[in-house]
């Protein structure tokens, strides 16, 4: 979902990232908040967000015959909140623009607002909306929304900057769509199994965190998460 | 149905995805990356399009960014697995209860 550097032309490129900026700051925020009132949340935090750094250097072959990368965001912005994976998630993005040269600081704004700020938003808005569902099938597609969501707005923001001369918009949309989310569909459904399976461990063995963050509060369950599920 | 066989079925129909996605990906193509091929569609169709910027670093080849590439994944895999082994050592020798928290009986909610 990287837009690879000078990919987008300037005048995008600078408002994707003045539309991006605000929920970094935020995010950066919500993390000291976070660390402050439940410092035991650390490590949770810490492991989320090396879950995203894994995750988004895995490039998978897909059915279209391209590969493609998980991003890893959806499961956190289930546990943090979406606004603590916007400041993760930019790390990320960082460090591939940097070392690795994939995305770019250029087109860093259009990035994080796909992959760390979409993405965890739409993630969570679903598994939030799926709350009478079985807890495993809310994180499911919790997490696999978040993972589609990223892509399809990687093809939204290339589709806005290079309009196809005569379909306009959605004819260019339309070929990016191809693209990226064609080629993301059986990521993200590994990405959702994978996530749910991080999350059951996660609820077996890290109970109390989740308990003092008020995880699963939402969905009437007993709060008493790894006593109930081990 | 038990934790165990759900976990296990979980990893199987990961594998399946993934097998399936290679199976059909083979006869399609080369598996390039998503990022380059939209590259590519954007000088197709905007042949005019010139990047103004450059990265400000490339990696020296393929071997030295597969290489940093593996060093992403095995420091993110190195951090959460350091956390989930301390997680689930901790359950082990304390329960379901934290240091300084009190102890959760079983149902109490």
């Amino acid at each position: 979902m990287h837009i690879a550097e000078g990919f987008l032309p300037p005048v995008h490129a600078a408002a994707w990232t003045v539309a991006a900026a605000p929920f970094v700051v935020h995010g950066i925020r919500e993390i000291k908040r976070t660390v402050t009132e439940h410092p035991e949340s650390r490590l949770l935090l810490g492991a989320v967000g090396a879950y995203s750094f894994v995750l988004s250097a895995i490039k998978l072959p897909s059915v279209t015959g391209s590969s493609s990368h998980p991003t890893g965001t959806g499961e956190g912005s289930i546990i943090f909140r979406p606004p603590v994976m916007a400041a993760l998630g930019s790390v990320v993005l960082l460090f591939q623009a940097l070392l690795l040269a994939h995305g770019g600081l250029t087109t860093l704004g259009a990035n994080v607002m796909s992959m760390a700020v979409v993405g965890p938003w739409a993630g969570y808005g679903v598994y939030r909306l799926l709350r009478r569902a079985p807890w495993s099938v809310a994180v499911f597609f919790g997490v696999a929304v978040s993972d589609l969501a990223t892509y399809v707005t990687t093809a939204t923001q290339l589709g806005l900057a290079f309009p196809d001369p005569a379909s306009g918009f959605f004819g260019a949309w339309a070929r990016f769509l191809g693209l990226f989310a064609v080629t993301q569909v059986p990521l993200a459904v590994v990405e959702g199994l994978v996530g749910v399976l991080l999350m059951n461990a996660l609820r077996t063995w890290a109970g109390p965190e989740l308990r003092r963050l008020g995880f699963g509060r939402d969905r009437n369950e007993d709060p008493s998460l790894g006593a109930k599920h081990a | 149905m038990p934790k165990k066989t759900v976990n296990l079925l979980l990893v199987l129909a990961t594998i399946a995805v993934f097998i399936v996605a290679l199976v059909i990906g083979v006869q399609k193509g080369e598996f390039g990356g998503t990022d380059s091929a939209a590259t590519e569609q954007i000088q197709a169709s905007d042949p005019g399009y010139k990047p103004w910027f450059e990265p400000l670093w490339n990696q020296p080849g393929g071997e030295v960014e597969s290489g940093l590439f593996a060093l992403q994944a095995a420091l993110g895999a190195g951090i959460l697995g350091f956390a989930l082994g301390v997680f689930r050592e901790r359950r082990k020798h304390l329960g379901d209860s934290a240091p300084g928290e009190k102890p959760v009986a079983p149902g109490n909610s």
